[in-house]
């Protein structure tokens, strides 16, 4: 058995890159060598800022013999395939074993092949897993090598053994060798080494930690101790300590100074600032939970005045960056929210939704309505809605975006806004991720829904759904977050109007943007240089046909705008026609986005199909999945099409999921499955569906009077108890019908001769299809 | 190793460690340009396969930076130290930490890095892999190595520096405001620019004739494209243009009078200028590959 140790030096690779170029390095190698017989014990891959090392334990030191046996022709078989077969194989015709088959005699060739020593495949193969090696960004450089490759920066040296001798290879016109470096700084000289025990012992001595694991307990037990000495606690910030241990082969954690004049800027600048701009853990008193006015650096070097200059140096940068942070919040609170909205009308939210005042005014509408569902003070919402978005003007925001929301509070507050009111501010971008807060606060609430619900109900209508490879808009951030939003506070409210309300004020926003513009030349513009269109004809699909060949008003718009479609139809508000000299010319639709020309001059929409549901209950699945909610009952809830309130719903998927555990339930699964496909078949023979009144007159089997008896009596009891949300009352009634259900198909012969006792059989299928229907799409169920 | 006591001091040294390293030293480039990749030392001459290297000073104008003298570092005119070498010496990150050493920063005093940070200009259509090198949690130098200019790659890679001059020399002379920085022992950097630097915003800002821009702008524009059409291949007086258009933008850009799309657009345009002349370079007898001891 051998030992693999493997490490590519380089220059500083980018230390977001670092972890996922182990992973990479780890499975490319190792699916190389299984592929090639080579199994082993254990494989383990480390990273740091210069250097990808490749452990692999256990590996034979040749790859297993191999015999493989080919079949040849009959033993009588002509000279000519005798000879081709010992060319194949590469035997004499003594070498070959002849096998007795029911054909007869046939030769066998029975091909040993020899195993190749390991670190002869190694020398293959390493090379081309390092060619291989996907990094998000790599570069070119100068090499010794007729064939040049990429890295992610300069390589410059490859250390490879195996049991301790040299694998030879050569990549990036570089031979691998037995030797590396030590820290830049803190050791000179090269380092040879040709096991891992002491390859690891040795960098240590030459001042690098080789696992970043153990660098990120380093700095974290660093940071800790050192914040302890203050009296303060660090600020947990996982993200920032996998990045420092990505910068650092030898963290030493230095405790630098804030200056006084800085501390009564708001602590999320502060941290903000120290976090993006230079790396540094923020610290704060653990009794008051106050932010401290001490941060942790974390140098790569032990400097020979015990850090004094690295300190120092620190805090003047800090100084530096502190004072832009301060000057942009005293310059921010010279101006109030309120008077900050008009300016969002200046910023281009996206290109087919308008400015961000348009996408403020139809938040603020919306959050109006959601507060009256819900029972917050609407004004407030209004008010925060109003106020929401303000901060994006602001400097602080501009220097950090991730503040926005954070600073729109304190502006808000600066400004003597309504706490409620400010907070919503604040908190009407959560849940951010799975692991952030949901607001509880009403006011915040209905914001934070008007948020979510605008922003997907208007990027579905403009057709940028979220795809199988990204979701630039985070649109199915904003789905679970409306989703846990509802569930967590238990709110019931119907999906379906809130994203109507959505389609609704974009409609209406575009359309009086084409009233603005009313006394310029061309209302609409058509994408692709239609420059034959030189009349037009204005459709809408309430009012199908064409209004003359003239150029439609801009009241004739508005009205197709405001009043033309049902918000679930396909919308296509507006159609132009080209009426050309010989009469009738095809229908030309504006492509399903808002066309504008460079002046901004001039609009045309078409809104999309309304498709948002279906990627609700998409979300809702991912979300429920972790409690273990099976999807397809998911599914068989929502394609019902009258379930939109999420709280109910997933109640009715729990009972459901409930029930279909129980035997009864299980029971009545495979008992509806029996009706539907009975149903199914005679259905299509018959070219019509069973969904007639069941008739007693027509039942001559007691087992069927009995289910048509069980099945009139259940169906106002679950419609009753569904009403009343019961559930579980639901349920238990349905549970009832097992039994009938049961006797029925023992007893009764569906496909009775009389045509009318078989069509009243079917038709008491149905019946059972739709009473159980009330409740879910059994046919959805799996199982 | 003595600190750089001075603003010239420390140009003084680093003249001389990379003339000792090889470099030619060349002088500033006699157009206004936002940085020292501008120089056609640096944009022309990373293209080709012939060996280069130099260092130079180059002033370099930000219109849009200009803070009427009143801002503690940012400054509408400032001074970048430019290092090319081509093909990048395999060692070329130990050169530059020796001239860290050489201008007084002893890297076992100060805590050095190599932060990720990639290079980009829209304009030269040029980007290139590299990093900011970090002091004391401070950048005081950009380190790239160019992957392409103008849109054509760069073979051999060169390997290229930046520092940027007041900003290390504040750190050096630990100077909050950079016009109290030495620039010699008699007289401060406020003596020399602060006047330039009031008057230059305000010209940049509020009184630069933006008609006269403009007409400026395509007047380059319309130069450029026109030494380099047909067979006049005149590449260095085309790239001339090429630098003065896009200073133009930038002007006008400070001057507030371009909108965030037509922005993208004068981009493009002056990428479309540079692209040109990288072509017409690659043409030239500099340009092309001829052995250089032949």
């Amino acid at each position: 058995m051998a030992d693999l140790l493997l490490e590519l030096f380089s220059e500083e690779i980018p230390a977001r890159m670092q972890a996922g170029a182990a992973r990479d390095l780890e499975r490319l190698v190792v699916g190389a060598l299984t592929d090639r017989g080579l199994l082993f014990e254990a494989a383990k891959a480390f990273y740091g800022p210069r250097r990808l090392t490749l452990v692999i334990n256990g590996l034979p030191i040749r790859q297993p013999d191999v015999s493989e046996e080919l079949k040849g022709p009959k033993v009588d078989a002509p000279a000519a395939a005798i000879e081709g077969f010992l060319k194949k194989s590469g035997l004499t015709r003594e070498q070959l074993t002849v096998q007795e088959t029911p054909k007869g005699k046939v030769y066998l060739a029975v091909i040993k092949r020899d195993g190749r020593p390991t670190a002869d495949v190694l020398s293959e193969v390493l090379p081309e897993c390092m060619a291989k090696l996907p990094w998000p960004k790599s570069m070119r450089w100068p090499q010794k090598s007729n064939q040049p490759v990429r890295w992610v920066r300069p390589l410059h040296s490859i250390l490879c053994t195996l049991d301790g001798e040299i694998v030879p290879f050569t990549f990036a016109g570089i031979g691998s060798s037995n030797r590396t470096r030590g820290h830049r700084f803190l050791s000179s000289g090269f380092i040879t080494a040709s096991r891992f025990e002491d390859y690891a012992r040795k960098l240590r001595e030459a001042h690098v930690v080789l696992d970043a694991e153990e660098r990120k307990a380093i700095i974290f037990e660093g940071v800790k101790s050192a914040a302890f000495v203050h009296g303060l606690e660090m600020i947990p910030d996982e993200g920032l300590l996998d990045e420092v241990a990505g910068l650092n082969e030898w963290p030493v954690v230095l405790i630098g100074a804030i200056e006084d004049q800085f501390m009564d800027v708001p602590a999320e600048i502060l941290q903000t600032s120290m976090r993006t701009h230079q790396k540094y853990f923020s610290l704060r008193d653990p009794k008051t939970g106050k932010f401290a006015n001490r941060f942790a650096v974390v140098a790569n070097m032990v400097a020979e005045d015990g850090g004094k200059t690295i300190v120092a140096g620190n805090e003047r940068v800090l100084r530096a960056r502190l004072s832009d942070a301060k000057f942009f919040w005293d310059q921010d609170r010279k101006t109030k929210l309120e008077d900050r909205v008009a300016a969002l009308g200046g910023i281009v939210f996206h290109a087919k939704l308008g400015t961000q005042l348009e996408r403020v005014e139809r938040i603020e509408a919306l959050a109006g309505e959601i507060a009256e569902k819900i029972g917050a003070d609407m004004k407030k919402a209004k008010r925060a809605a109003r106020l929401a978005k303000a901060d994006l003007t602001t400097g602080v925001v501009g220097e950090f975006p991730e503040l926005q929301g954070v600073m729109g509070r304190y502006y808000a507050l600066n400004d003597g806004e309504d706490a409620e009111v400010a907070d919503a501010v604040r908190d009407h971008y959560k849940p951010q991720g799975p692991n952030d807060r949901v607001p509880s606060d009403k006011v915040a609430i209905a914001v934070a829904l008007a948020d979510k619900f605008d922003i997907i109900s208007t990027f579905f209508a403009v057709d940028e759904r979220p795809t199988g490879s990204g979701d630039p808009f985070a649109l199915r951030r904003a789905a679970l977050g409306i989703i846990r939003i509802l569930l967590d506070n238990r709110i019931s409210l119907l999906l379906q109007p809130l994203i109507a309300f959505g389609r609704r004020s974009l409609r209406r926003s575009s359309a009086t943007a084409a009233l603005k513009y009313r006394d310029e030349a061309v209302p609409y513009v058509l994408e692709e240089g239609d420059t034959s269109f030189k009349k037009f004809e204005i459709l809408w699909l309430n009012k199908w046909g064409p209004i003359g060949d003239r150029l439609p008003t801009h009241e004739e718009i508005l009205e197709a705008v405001l009043f033309a479609i049902p918000d679930t139809e396909p919308v296509i508000f507006v159609s132009v026609r080209n009426v050309s000299e010989d009469g009738f010319a095809p229908i030309y639709e504006v492509p399903g986005r808002l066309v504008a020309d460079e002046t901004q001059r001039s609009s045309v929409l078409v809104l999309s199909k309304d498709d948002t549901i279906a990627f609700f209950a998409d979300r809702l699945k991912v979300a429920l999945r972790e409690k273990g909610t099976r999807h397809d009952l998911i599914d068989a809830v929502f394609s019902l099409g009258n379930e939109d309130d999420l709280v109910r719903l997933v109640a009715r998927v729990e009972a459901l999921q409930v029930f279909l555990k129980s035997d009864d339930g299980a029971n009545l699964l495979v008992g509806y499955k029996r009706a539907a496909n009975i149903l199914k078949i005679e259905e299509k023979k018959d070219d019509q569906r069973f969904d007639e009144p069941v008739s007693l007159l027509l039942c001559t089997e007691p087992a069927e009077e009995a289910l048509a008896n069980a099945l009139y009596n259940a169906l106002p009891i679950i419609n009753d108890a569904i009403d009343k949300e019961n559930f579980a009352a639901a349920m238990r009634e349905m549970s009832a019908l097992r039994a009938p259900v049961d006797a029925f198909f023992d007893k009764v012969k569906v496909n009775a001769d009389d045509k009318a006792v078989r069509a009243n059989r079917l038709n008491l299928l149905g019946s059972l299809r739709a009473t159980l229907h009330q409740v879910a799409d059994f046919s959805k169920i799996e199982g | 190793m003595p600190k750089a006591k001075t603003f010239q001091d420390l140009i003084l040294t680093l003249q001389n460690y990379w003339a000792s390293k090889g470099c030619l030293i060349l002088q500033p480039y006699d157009d206004n340009m936002g940085a020292g990749t501008f120089h056609p030392a640096t944009t022309l001459r990373a293209l080709g396969p012939r060996p280069w290297r130099a260092a130079f000073v180059q002033p370099s104008r930000r219109p849009k930076d200009g803070r009427y003298g009143e801002n503690p570092n940012r400054l509408q005119h400032y001074y970048q130290y430019q290092v090319i070498m081509k093909p990048a010496p395999a060692d070329i990150q130990d050169l530059y930490l020796d001239s860290l050493r050489a201008i007084g920063l002893d890297p076992m005093q100060h805590d050095i890095r190599f932060v990720e940070d990639d290079w980009e200009s829209p304009t030269l259509g040029a980007w290139g892999l590299g990093w900011e090198v970090w002091c004391d949690g401070m950048e005081i130098s950009q380190f790239t190595y160019f992957q392409q200019v103008g849109g054509f790659d760069c073979d051999p890679v060169c390997g290229e520096i930046t520092y940027g001059l007041e900003r290390l020399a504040m750190y050096i002379q630990d100077v909050e405001f950079v016009y109290d920085l030495k620039f010699n022992e008699d007289f401060r950097y406020g003596e020399v620019f602060h006047q330039a630097e009031k008057e230059f915003s305000a010209y940049n800002f509020e009184v630069a004739d933006t008609d006269i821009l403009f007409q400026h702008f395509k007047d380059a524009e319309k130069q450029c494209q026109e030494l380099v059409s047909g067979n006049k291949k005149l590449a260095l007086p085309a790239y001339d243009q090429c630098i003065k258009a896009s200073h133009t933008f930038n002007l006008l850009d400070a001057r507030g009078v371009i909108s965030v799309t037509e922005r993208a657009a004068y981009i493009a345009r002056v990428r479309a200028l540079a692209k040109a002349c990288c072509e017409a370079w690659l043409e030239t007898e500099q340009g092309r590959y001829t052995p250089r001891f032949g």
